[in-house]
């Protein structure tokens, strides 16, 4: 078949766009205009065959609205010209769909290889298409090449974006697990306590010092107990922040009692070397709030 | 040059720091409490330092010197309402002001203050 064949049913199909030797450059963009239900009906099958569909996380119908959408969308950012820089303003719609998609894809729990693999998917419904209106031909790999130039760019900012927000997740988790493990407790009037859990690492430290002294001085506490029962080990690290946040609560003038040492623990600072003179330790916490509770109405006795 | 104001109730002294302290400052209050508690007498003295916010290591020295020097004085020193940011900069510091006494806030200073006087005298 002669070569000005082959290119035939691509002058009539764009004909209206044709406009000097960008002649393919626009060529590509109105496939999609022009048969949007042929790609959406093509790219659903795919996903069907695929068992996207059978997902319980999401329904076919929403999986439909997302398919309809995209397609609306790239149609749209394409009608412009062919341009794989979807940094560019004009692909600012699909991107912000494609990004609320991720974001949507990350909270139900989907991996990030299926959440790309569907954008990737379109590919194959776009090719399908392609063939059926032309037919085959050689110039056909040149427009194959750009397709797949942009629906990769897009499925890779899918990932990246998907990845982002995984990261946005993990951090907010990390924030809430640092206020979460550091609650100030009023155990009784002027007795105010700290249960603490997990690691103390010095980040952690910083905070569980700088929150407890500020509740000391808002509720005018004379004795602060730290309970640390939920500190799975005690190293000379940890010791020494205890020890500053001991000495820290003494400056302000208020007490300080350490509680809920364990066996193993009181074992391992006497092996560390640890001096803990001069601070008052005690067992578990019921023991240490009888102490201060002593301290207490000693103080308002005399 | 400003002075820092030291006030005598009955056989105490209170002084409060409102302003932020320069060493000179700090200097002269050291000087103008030695002269004071042997003027008078004192037996304790009660310095509140709540409104200080800026400390830095020669300042946490200065405290713990002037502590030390009434104590050498026979007159019993306590540090009231010291602020939690000063508090963590002067235990970052590595000055833990070992044989300073410490109270809340004037209240409970003076409390505690008196209640040691009764018991001594």
């Amino acid at each position: 078949m002669p070569v000005g064949q082959v290119a035939r049913p691509y002058t009539l199909f764009f004909q209206e766009n044709i406009q000097g030797p960008e002649m393919t450059s626009d060529a590509g963009s109105n496939i999609i205009s022009a048969r949007q239900d042929e790609l959406l009906a093509a790219w659903l099958r795919t996903l069907q065959s695929s068992g996207v569909s059978t997902d319980r996380r999401t329904s076919v119908a929403q999986i439909e609205q997302e398919a309809r959408e995209f397609v609306k969308l790239l149609a749209e950012c394409t009608s412009g010209g062919y341009t794989a820089d979807i940094a560019a303003p004009n692909w600012m719609p699909l991107r912000n769909f494609l990004e609320e998609f991720s974001r949507r894809r990350a909270a139900q729990g989907f991996t990030a290889d299926v959440t790309a693999s569907y954008i990737f998917s379109f590919k194959k419904a776009l090719f399908e298409v392609q063939n059926a209106v032309d037919g085959g031909g050689k110039s056909l790999i040149d427009l194959m090449w750009k397709w797949t130039e942009i629906v990769d760019a897009l499925g890779l900012y899918t990932i990246s974006t998907y990845q982002k927000s995984r990261e946005d997740v993990i951090r907010r988790q990390q924030d809430d697990l640092l206020e979460l493990s550091t609650p100030v407790i009023k155990l009784w009037e002027g007795v105010l306590a700290l249960p603490m859990i997990g690691t103390l690492d010095s980040s952690r430290t910083q905070v569980v010092m700088e929150t407890l002294l500020q509740r000391i001085v808002d509720t005018g506490s004379s004795i602060a107990i730290l309970d640390i029962t939920g500190v799975p080990t005690v190293d000379t690290l940890v010791a020494q922040h205890l020890m500053k946040t001991v000495t820290a609560i003494r400056l302000m003038g208020a007490d300080c009692i350490i509680s809920g040492i364990r066996p193993q623990i009181a074992q391992t600072i006497v092996h560390l070397g640890i001096d803990l003179t001069g601070i008052t330790t005690k067992a578990n916490l019921a023991d240490a709030l009888a102490v201060a509770m002593q301290r207490i109405t000693a103080l308002s006795a005399t | 040059m400003d002075r820092i104001p030291i006030l005598r109730m009955g056989n105490c002294l209170l002084i409060t720091i409102q302003v932020d302290m320069h060493d000179r400052l700090a200097l002269a209050l050291q000087d103008d409490l030695t002269a004071k508690i042997y003027a008078t007498g004192a037996k304790g003295v009660l310095i509140d330092i709540s409104a200080l916010e800026i400390v830095d290591s020669f300042m946490g020295r200065m405290i713990a010197n002037i502590s030390a020097m009434a104590m050498i004085l026979d007159a019993r020193t306590i540090v009231v309402g010291m602020r939690p940011a000063v508090a963590i900069t002067l235990v970052e510091l590595g000055l833990e002001l070992p044989g300073v006494q410490t109270a809340l806030d004037v209240e409970r200073g003076m409390h505690m203050l008196r209640s040691t006087l009764v018991r001594t005298r």
